[in-house]
């Protein structure tokens, strides 16, 4: 999809820090949770953010939502500098961005009929102050995500999974934001209906002209929605690309290892499996130079020393190692 | 070759406040000597309730109703599990089967070391001194490929890591050599790279102890990389079984093909905007099934009669390939 003029976020060096142990304990320290991060997102653009657990992919999101303050670094969101603004200052900025949710069940609140979860978002920010005008943009949202308007009346439990996920998205759009952040959206739901909510997403995106950051561990989900792709290892990424390139010519180790991990009906057609040794080094203490060399199949003594930066490599494809002369498997042929 | 497992027409009930809820029904399958059987399916469609059966982990009567028989052969001949005193079925239960789960961190206790642990499992089912258990605690924990075994035995669950943990949940299972191995959704809270080390284990220690599996899951790929033989439930009934390859490569009923076709693909990165094959509608709720054939309201290929009108049996479509579709023959593969 076409992106024009300056992006709708721009993330420059984030860096999220969490202090461990307390004042009074020996073993004190900082995570790196997220440690210089930089992307954009285009207007109109999905950027799939990909990695396993611990690699800082939710601390993103969530920082670039200032749900949590960053230690360093500056967000741009629809240019205006959202890295220190105060709590009253953001939320008039907070209703242009909106979160999904993993968790259908766990994000819901039991006891609210859909009509007031769905009017929630209204109330804060002093919209549609008429009942009347309330129902109708309700009804109007659950419309947009394929429920029928008298699902208004009931409440969470009566949905399924999936049903419940679309009032979760439902929610998110009420505001009519112009970024989402989707962490997660559909990994709890069941096959069947993972497929139709990635659909809905895909509508919603081209109807409302929807930014989006889609965070997900699911390589094959993340590469049907996005437009480009960003590898996070230990809070930090290591390739981004736009999606065909990724996926066609991976450019970092740990890319082709991560896609020779998938597990895939069509076993045949993949090339052979690269078990990584060992697992994701603490972030208490990750090791000198490339994080990832512990790892890393192709591995030198000259990975230890410095930090790799990203550097471009092709057309809007950048990557963070030394290794140029490595010719890496590729999931799929361009 | 006979087979170590024979489910017969297992059904499971359960007493709920909106009366009794069907959650298995009539279920039959085997599992013969180091064999994987996967069993697939969504949420609701019954597959861990009959691992829990065949464990007979379920609520007692008149909670939870349980029928049929559950055959395990044994060196003193077949026992049905459903019908043995329970002192027999917990010389069974973590003797000859064993059980693994999803969460390892719920399932191993924080306050014991993980040593202490595995050696109390090979102490519960044989006779041995303290410090023979210990040591086979060790070897155990070698053989699923921990490294540093003898320190790592002194390590607390918490201080291990999530694949780490599964380890340990396996050289558990393990400690009591059993014949047959049920794995709930074993690799769904790992992260890939660690699934797919866990899935190497598995099919090595298979190799290397003729262990039998039967694998639940709802990920079509685990499947093909693991399984010898699939059977796929939906709503509480086997829809389909079949060799892995014949499974995924020409399945028969119209709910294993909208299964296979709705797993993302790698591909779909490759066809930017267009839209995902997915199954419309949602996994009927256990309390209302529909009439006749319980997917015949998702499915494309439905006719009111006779989808609408009863519940098909399962036919044969070749040998070892079975399906309960009553319009299969039309369906191509």
């Amino acid at each position: 999809m076409s992106t024009d003029g300056a992006p709708i976020l721009d993330v420059q060096d984030l860096t999220k820090h969490f202090p461990v142990g307390s004042a009074l304990s020996r073993r004190r320290g900082v995570v790196r949770g997220v440690d210089g991060v930089s992307f954009t997102i285009g207007r109109g653009e999905v950027l799939g953010l990909v990695g396993e657990s611990g690699s800082g992919k939710t601390t993103v999101g969530r920082t670039v939502l200032r749900l949590q303050a960053p230690t360093a670094g500056a967000i741009l969101f629809r240019g205006q500098d959202i890295t220190h603004l105060s709590r009253r200052a953001l939320r008039p900025v907070r209703r242009h961005m909106q979160l999904v949710f993993q968790d259908p069940y766990a994000s819901l609140n039991p006891r609210m009929s859909v009509e007031s979860i769905l009017s929630s978002p209204l109330a804060i920010h002093g919209e549609a102050a008429g009942k009347g005008e309330r129902r109708s943009r309700v009804e109007e949202a659950l419309q947009l995500v394929g429920l029928f308007p008298a699902a208004a009346d009931r409440f969470p439990h009566e949905f399924s999974g999936g049903q419940r996920q679309r009032i979760g998205i439902a929610r998110a759009l009420m505001l009519r934001p112009e970024l989402l952040v989707a962490d997660e959206a559909v990994s709890a739901l069941d096959v069947s209906v993972q497929a139709q909510v990635i659909n809905l997403l895909m509508d919603l995106r081209e109807k409302l002209r929807l930014s989006m950051l889609f965070i997900a561990h699911d390589l094959a989900v993340v590469g049907a929605i996005s437009d480009r792709v960003a590898v996070m290892y230990l809070g930090r990424i290591v390739e981004i690309a736009p999606t065909a390139a990724l996926f066609t010519d991976p450019r970092h180790p740990y890319t082709e290892a991560l896609f020779s991990a998938v597990p895939d009906t069509d076993a045949a057609r993949r090339p052979a499996r690269i078990v990584l040794k060992g697992e994701l080094p603490s972030p208490l203490s990750p090791p000198s130079g490339c994080a990832f060399r512990t790892r890393c199949p192709y591995a030198l003594p000259a990975c230890a020393e410095t930090t790799p930066a990203l550097r471009t490599v092709g057309l809007g494809h950048d990557k963070a190692c030394i290794r140029d002369d490595l010719t890496l498997a590729a999931p799929l042929k361009a | 070759m006979s087979a170590l497992l024979e489910v017969e027409d297992l059904a499971v009930q359960f007493r709920s406040e909106a009366g009794l809820v069907t959650a298995l029904d009539g279920v039959s399958f085997s599992v013969e000597p180091g064999e994987t059987v996967a069993i697939v399916g969504e949420s609701s469609s019954g597959k861990s309730v009959t691992a829990l059966a065949i464990m007979r982990l379920l609520p007692p009567a008149p909670a939870c109703h349980v029928s049929g028989e559950i055959r395990l052969a044994g060196p003193k001949g077949r026992q049905n599990l459903l019908a043995v005193p329970e002192t027999t079925m917990r010389n069974i239960r973590g003797g000859a089967v064993s059980m693994i789960f999803q969460e390892p961190m719920t399932s191993l206790n924080p306050v014991h070391c993980v040593g202490r642990q595995i050696a109390e499992a090979a102490r519960a089912h044989e006779r041995m001194e303290k410090r023979a258990a210990q040591a086979r605690a060790i070897e155990l924990l070698d053989l699923v490929g921990i490294p540093d075994p003898v320190q790592r035995a002194n390590s607390f669950p918490h201080q291990l890591s999530g694949g780490m943990r599964q380890r340990v949940m396996i050289a558990m299972a393990l400690a009591t050599r059993p014949r047959l191995l049920i794995a709930d959704e074993p690799t769904t809270a790992l992260d890939v790279t660690v699934q797919a080390q866990i899935l190497d284990l598995l099919r090595r220690l298979q190799t290397e102890t003729g262990l039998a599996i039967i694998f639940i899951t709802h990920n079509l790929g685990v499947v093909a990389e693991i399984a010898d033989r699939t059977l796929v439930m939906y709503s509480g009934q086997v829809v389909e079984e079949a060799p892995t390859a014949t499974l995924i490569g020409a399945p028969r009923m119209p709910y294993t093909q909208g299964l296979i076709n709705s797993v993302p693909k790698l591909a779909a990165a490759l066809r930017p905007g267009q839209r995902l094959p997915a199954i419309p509608g949602n996994v009927p709720d256990p309390r209302y099934r529909p009439a006749g054939c319980t997917f015949q309201p998702r499915c494309a290929w439905a006719l009111p009669d006779p989808c609408g009108i009863a519940r098909p049996g399962m036919d044969r479509v070749t040998p070892g390939h079975h399906v309960r579709c009553a319009r299969w023959p039309e369906i191509s593969a």
